[in-house]
């Protein structure tokens, strides 16, 4: 049984065509890379999974289980966790607290108005656990609008992993981050958990062939090709679409 | 060094002197150096009440409403109709006003929570227009553009009269009032209170990670409606009338108009906000009336030009300033 399983969407935005008969299979523990040109149909794919928008036609499975039908709260609250391409995040709020309510919503604690935050100890402690891991605890009580770019790159990937997730799906997780600021961001994805299957959207070839154990094309809203990072590497359709043109190439 | 988290949160939370001071100050001053403004503190208690309603879904949820008077006036109507055909015990007045703009809140909110922006406003503003237009309708019950008369409100506890000399009233309306506070001051602190906040920051953020947004606001909105029913009611039962006003467009702008002058989002920023709106009012009402708009007017666009959290807001900034250097 696939940790997630798209069957053939198809998504078109007018005459636009982003989304073209994709299917896709992430086993357990997967490091999957999803590649292509900008504008290929990446971020809507994600966007298609996690229910923030609607195919037009195909099926969605969340460990054997058709969650095509779920709004995007329930598809999260079942183990689908995910970062953006563009920062999303609670920007007057610390990400102490960011974090807090993150895990006060896996533990379902979020309607309780009578109830102290402050009290919620159990749930104070795995943010602040989290946060230190992904390097986070120093400024975590400082407004996250104050927060370095890649402090926040990073708080999105705690974000989604403060709900526990069996499939994480990373939006170019280092797009924008500094240099100097990157080893930290490689460094929380290579720790993530190994029992979580990760797909991961990435334009820095370095990045996908370090993590990635399979990798697929996504060109013009359809699959160009999959398969293992070597064969990607080699394969000379891949070279002329994508790899052709780029730096790597 | 890194912060305790615990401490951290629990600082945010704790009780300050100031809010001790405060509400010491708002028990003792009307009723030792300001006995003939006793009156007025009671208006303003009630509408500091109403106010903090309007913050709960505007300042802390991030729905903006023209009109949350609908709810003040059904509380009004409802504890001020209670009473007139004779039940007249004014704490099971405050419950029903409570249950009944509670419920309309909840059916209205339905729609609220599916809206944004414009169209927010606009429903808003119509539920305004279309709660003066119901209860003129039906003038047998309301009293219609007379007002509602006969309203006769009972003892309180069955040993203090509701006199002309508001002492009773006073106490009647902060003491009402500061338990709402208290109960808001905890909703605010709650998980549940972290959760509109972070809807109010970012909606598809909150829904990646499994909140259920519209049922979050569904059921603050329908808090904040219950509550406004509250103020309407406590001012039916003091004043012993209720008129369309009360529902209408006006009360719905000029709550939004002192808890923005206040400060959003803060609880204390209402209370601020309300306190300085009444006083000016009263101090300024042998001022033609078209003048106290046009100040009202020049301080509302200084206050959003210049003090973007409101007069609460750039105080705390000042006092921050003020302590560090
Ligand atoms: N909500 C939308 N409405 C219309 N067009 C959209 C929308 N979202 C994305 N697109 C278009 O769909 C195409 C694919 O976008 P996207 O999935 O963001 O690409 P990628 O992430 O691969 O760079 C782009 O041409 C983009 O302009
Ligand atoms: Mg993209």
């Amino acid at each position: 049984m696939n940790a997630l399983e798209t069957r053939k969407l198809d998504k078109s935005f007018g005459n636009l065509v982003v989304a073209q008969d994709i299917s896709l299979a992430l086993p357990a523990g997967a490091r999957h890379a999803l590649i292509g040109p900008n504008g290929a149909g990446k971020t809507t794919l994600i966007n298609l999974i996690t229910g923030a928008l609607k195919p037009d036609a195909g099926e969605i499975f969340l460990g054997g289980h058709e969650i095509s039908g779920l709004p995007g709260n329930a598809r999260a609250k079942r183990g689908l966790g995910r970062t953006f391409q563009i920062n999303t995040l609670f920007v007057s709020l610390t990400p102490l607290e960011s974090v807090a309510l993150a895990v006060c919503e896996r533990l379902a604690v979020t309607g309780k108005w009578l109830a102290s935050l402050a009290r919620r100890r159990d749930a104070i402690d795995e943010a602040f656990d989290l946060l230190s891991r992904l390097g986070l605890a120093k400024d975590c009580t400082k407004p996250t609008r104050d927060l370095p770019y890649g402090q926040q790159r990073l708080l999105e990937i705690a974000l989604a992993l403060a709900g526990r997730p069996s499939v994480l799906l990373l939006d170019e997780p280092a797009a924008g981050v500094p240099t100097s600021e990157s080893t930290a961001l490689f460094d929380a994805i290579a720790a993530l958990p190994e029992a979580i299957s990760v797909l991961f959207i990435e334009h820095d070839m370095n990045i996908v062939f370090t993590f990635a154990s399979r990798i697929t094309v996504l060109v013009q809203g359809r699959v160009l090709t999959e398969g293992p990072p070597d064969e990607i590497a080699r394969s000379p359709e891949v070279r002329a679409v994508y790899l052709g043109g780029a730096k790597h190439g | 060094m890194s912060t305790d988290p615990h401490l951290w949160l629990r600082h945010k939370a704790r009780v300050s002197p100031y809010e001790v001071a405060f509400w010491i100050a708002a028990l003792i001053v009307p009723y030792v150096l300001l006995p003939k403004y006793l009156a007025l503190a009671s208006q303003i208690a009630i509408m500091a009440t109403f106010c903090i309603s309007l913050d709960l879904i505007l300042g802390y949820a991030g729905i903006i409403s023209l009109g949350h008077a609908a709810f003040f006036g059904i509380g009004a109507y409802a504890a001020g109709i209670l009473s007139a055909r004779g039940w007249g015990e004014p704490l099971s007045g405050l419950l029903f006003a409570a249950v009944v703009a509670g419920l309309a809140g909840w059916i209205i909110g339905f729609m609220i929570v599916r809206v944004q922006h414009l169209a927010l406003l606009m429903i808003t503003l119509g539920l305004s227009f279309l709660a003066v237009e119901v209860a003129n309708t039906f003038d047998g019950l309301t009293g219609g553009a007379d007002g509602l008369l006969g309203i006769d409100t009972w003892k309180l506890f069955g040993i203090w009269k509701f006199s002309i000399w508001g002492h009773t009233s006073y106490a009647y309306a902060l003491g009402v009032s500061f338990l709402i506070f208290l109960l808001c001051r905890r909703l605010v602190h709650s998980p549940f209170g972290l959760t509109l906040e972070a809807i109010r920051e970012n909606p598809q953020r909150t829904t990646a990670i499994g909140v259920a947004n519209r049922r979050h606001l569904q059921w603050v909105f329908t808090l904040s409606s219950s509550i406004a029913g509250i103020a309407g009611a406590m001012l039916a039962q003091t004043t012993k009338t209720v008129s369309l006003e009360s529902l209408g467009f006006q009360n719905s702008a000029e709550i939004a108009v002192m808890l923005i002058l206040g400060g959003t989002g803060r609880l204390y920023g209402a209370i601020v906000g309300t306190i300085i709106f009444m006083v000016a009012r009263d101090q300024l009402s042998g001022m033609n009336p078209k003048y106290w708009y046009f100040w009202i007017g020049i301080l509302l666009m200084m206050v959003v030009l210049f003090m973007p959290r409101g007069i609460l807001g750039a105080m705390q900034r000042l006092a921050a300033k003020m302590s560090r250097s």
